[in-house]
């Protein structure tokens, strides 16, 4: 039976594995994603799936491991965090250009140095080019839906790709909040079972995976992947339309909140929206149209979606919550890319918040709709809540 | 029960003719003799390096079973997780073959970058053959020195200089690093004898559980020796027991190549390039003397471990 359960981002990631009950888990332990894990380790103990769980002796052999057995035809899940994720990094093209389906629940944490434990998304960014989607989660409970929308989204024939799906770490890993809760069955009817085309596993039929591949092949193939991305932003709206069937909560690509009409408009992604929503409704109710513009989708990014969504507006704000030293924050750089492919030229603030956990207060987000209203719109990056 | 070359000379090898492998280079020698008497099914997991970029130069393949290479030191992760979806898809019903897996590094591979992930599956106890085809270096970047580079070798990172007279250190011994692992198979064997390679890869694909197996094989080229001399050279190796063969079934260790009288280190070594430079000159001969020692106090250890007296 569908159920409403009180539960943390993490658990309720677990939650949808338990459902999904994949064939392989191959994880090792960094927090803040531990708890994901943790928690599947007790389902394994406890009967509650059959999955074959590789207690791996590192991040980078959980990757391997999750990327051979795609490959031999299994449904893969794994987690991660910070430089846990960026041990993969090596492993994550691989996954990509195999075109090996895996959900990865991956919960944000800024990579050292420093060493710290909490949010930001340089983690996730570094592995922006890597031929992965990734989808980035406002809360739990998307979370936990997005976990189950990306089994079928990853082994769509039309893209067969892994997928990230990113939660902030502490934020929403270690949050506890109200997570509507699929029934078992329904979950299993929706994910089915995965039918792989090439797989290793297939004696008879020998497949080569990850031959060596000189100047005369390598770049037609890495074209394919550029087409076989492509194809999530056709097929994504289908298939979370079909989950919005089973469990009533559609998610687009774009969470676009109250931007229809919108002339100052902020552009965010996961948890730190719920505040600058907040603001958006303050300012509303005082007679000044904001907007929140959300990314869920940053790969592949829809690109013409967003410039759709913020080419009316007078101002625009990015709010990345990673850097891209000596460049340009990489959210800020897609809108502005975007926006220029459109022809549209809204000054564009790129602002930083967050790093290294951060906390993000709904007056950063009041001040910086004031200074998009006031026209005050820098050329260099801002940073939101520094203290210097 | 024992191997008949005769009765595979007619049996596919898994891995064609027309690979780029060099002439003389043991590598293909060593899986060819090595699963050439395992029945089952086969799955191959390969390391990076020569052995992987020579047999699957896009757009052929010179390998007649499933094969996945994915990087340099993940070929113990590469291969549990191949065998962990064979296990989770056969308990549901979905495979019903029943399927081996081995998984191929060099030493670079094995030895050095690949340590953990090899270390990490042996502990897991998954089913797997790991075998090492050991050339002692790295010789698809070039005759760089790795661990398993002997002592007194000239190789492009540890080259016998005016002052330095090749590599310092004597190799690791991963072979014991991989028994310590409690694991119910492990060997040592090298090229001259097909029979004990054969038999040997195939207990080890036949017994449940992680197994290891360590081939010495030459490399032409690094080695500086004659593409004829494959057999002849690793029988030295084995003959002046610079490289005991043996094996070790659920922690009992047998010597399973007796060599039948003490020849100096010197035979096995003067023939090979990469230590021409220690028969030059008064300085060298300690090097040698090193070297000789090493290989007597290494042979005891394993006549001990052995529980054999015989001195040969």
């Amino acid at each position: 039976m569908p159920r409403r359960e009180i539960t943390s981002g993490n658990w309720a990631f677990a939650e949808a594995m338990r459902q999904i009950n994949p064939d392989v888990v191959a994880a090792y332990p960094i927090t803040p994603s531990t708890d994901i894990p943790m928690k599947f380790a007790d389902f394994v103990a406890n009967g509650k799936v059959d999955t074959n769980f590789v207690t791996v002796e590192s991040e980078h052999s959980a990757i391997t491991a999750c990327v051979t057995a795609s490959a031999a035809g299994a449904r893969v899940m794994t987690a991660s965090s910070a430089n846990g994720v960026a041990l993969m990094h090596e492993i994550f093209p691989i996954a990509g250009c195999f075109r090996t389906p895996i959900v990865f629940g991956l919960v944000n944490r800024c990579l050292g140095a420093p060493i710290n434990i909490h949010c930001d998304h340089s983690d996730s960014m570094a592995e922006r080019d890597a031929g992965w989607v990734h989808l980035y989660c406002e809360d739990a409970q998307e979370a936990y839906d997005t976990a189950i929308l990306s089994v079928r989204l990853a082994e769509h024939k039309d893209v067969l790709s892994p997928v990230f799906v990113c939660q902030d770490g502490f934020i929403t890993s270690h949050g506890f909040e109200p997570v509507n809760l699929l029934d078992d069955t329904a979950v299993k009817a929706f994910v089915g079972e995965r039918k792989a085309d090439f797989p290793l596993l297939d004696i008879d039929n020998p497949v080569t995976y990850g031959s060596f591949v000189m100047s005369e092949y390598y770049f037609e193939i890495k074209r394919q992947q550029v087409e076989a991305m492509k194809n999530v932003l056709k097929v994504y709206d289908g298939v979370a339309k079909e989950y919005e069937a089973l469990s009533g909560r559609f998610y687009p690509k774009l969470d676009a909140y109250r931007t229809e009409d919108a002339e100052f408009i902020v552009v965010v992604m996961s948890s730190a929206s719920g505040v600058v929503k907040d603001v958006v409704d303050e300012l509303r109710d005082q007679g000044i149209r904001a907007g929140c513009l959300r990314v869920r989708m940053f790969r592949p990014f829809p690109a013409e979606e967003v410039a759709a969504a913020l080419g009316g507006a007078k101002a625009i704000a990015v709010l990345d919550r990673a850097l891209s030293i000596g460049g340009t924050a990489p959210l800020a750089a897609e809108v502005k890319s975007a926006l220029y492919d459109a022809g549209k030229s809204v000054p564009v603030q790129s602002c930083v918040y967050g790093l290294g956990g951060r906390d993000f207060f709904p007056q950063y987000a009041r001040d910086l709709f004031c200074d998009l209203a006031a026209g005050r719109v820098l050329r260099e990056e801002r940073y939101l809540g520094l203290l210097e | 029960m024992a191997i008949r070359i005769k009765d595979y000379t007619q049996k596919e090898s898994p891995l064609t003719n027309g690979h780029r492998m060099c002439p003389g280079c043991g590598a293909p020698t060593a899986v060819h003799q090595g699963l050439m008497g395992v029945e089952s099914p086969l799955v191959v997991v390969n390391a990076t390096g020569c052995l992987e970029v020579s047999t699957t130069v896009y757009p052929f393949s010179s390998w007649r079973v499933p094969w996945i290479h994915t990087a340099f030191e993940n070929a113990g992760a590469g291969v549990s997780g191949v065998e962990a979806a064979y296990v989770a898809l056969k308990k549901r019903g979905k495979i019903d073959r029943d399927i081996k897996f081995v998984a191929f590094g060099g030493d670079g591979g094995t030895y050095d970058i690949g340590l953990q992930a090899l270390s990490g599956a042996l502990e897991r106890g998954q089913d797997f053959t790991y075998i090492c085809y050991n050339n002692g270096g790295y010789m698809n970047t070039g005759a760089q020195r790795s661990s398993a580079t002997p002592k007194g070798a000239n190789a492009t990172t540890s080259p016998a200089g005016s002052v330095i007279p090749g590599k310092l250190q004597k190799p690791k011994d991963l072979t014991a690093i991989a028994e310590a692992h409690h694991v119910p198979y492990v060997a040592q064997t090298t090229l001259f004898n097909a029979t004990d390679v054969a038999e040997k890869v195939k207990r080890a694909v036949e017994t449940p559980g992680p197994a290891f197996v360590n081939i010495l094989v030459p490399c032409v080229l690094f080695w500086g020796i004659d593409p004829g001399l494959q057999q002849d050279i690793c029988k030295l190796a084995a003959d002046t027991r610079f490289w005991p063969v043996y094996e070790v079934v659920d922690g009992v260790w047998k010597l399973t190549y007796k060599p039948k009288k003490r020849i100096p280190i010197e035979e096995f070594l003067k023939p090979q390039g990469r230590f021409r430079h220690l028969f030059k000159g008064e300085a060298s001969k300690a090097m040698l003397d090193e070297i000789q020692a090493d290989v007597d106090a290494d042979w005891k250890k394993i006549l001990d471990r052995c529980g054999e007296t015989w001195e040969g």
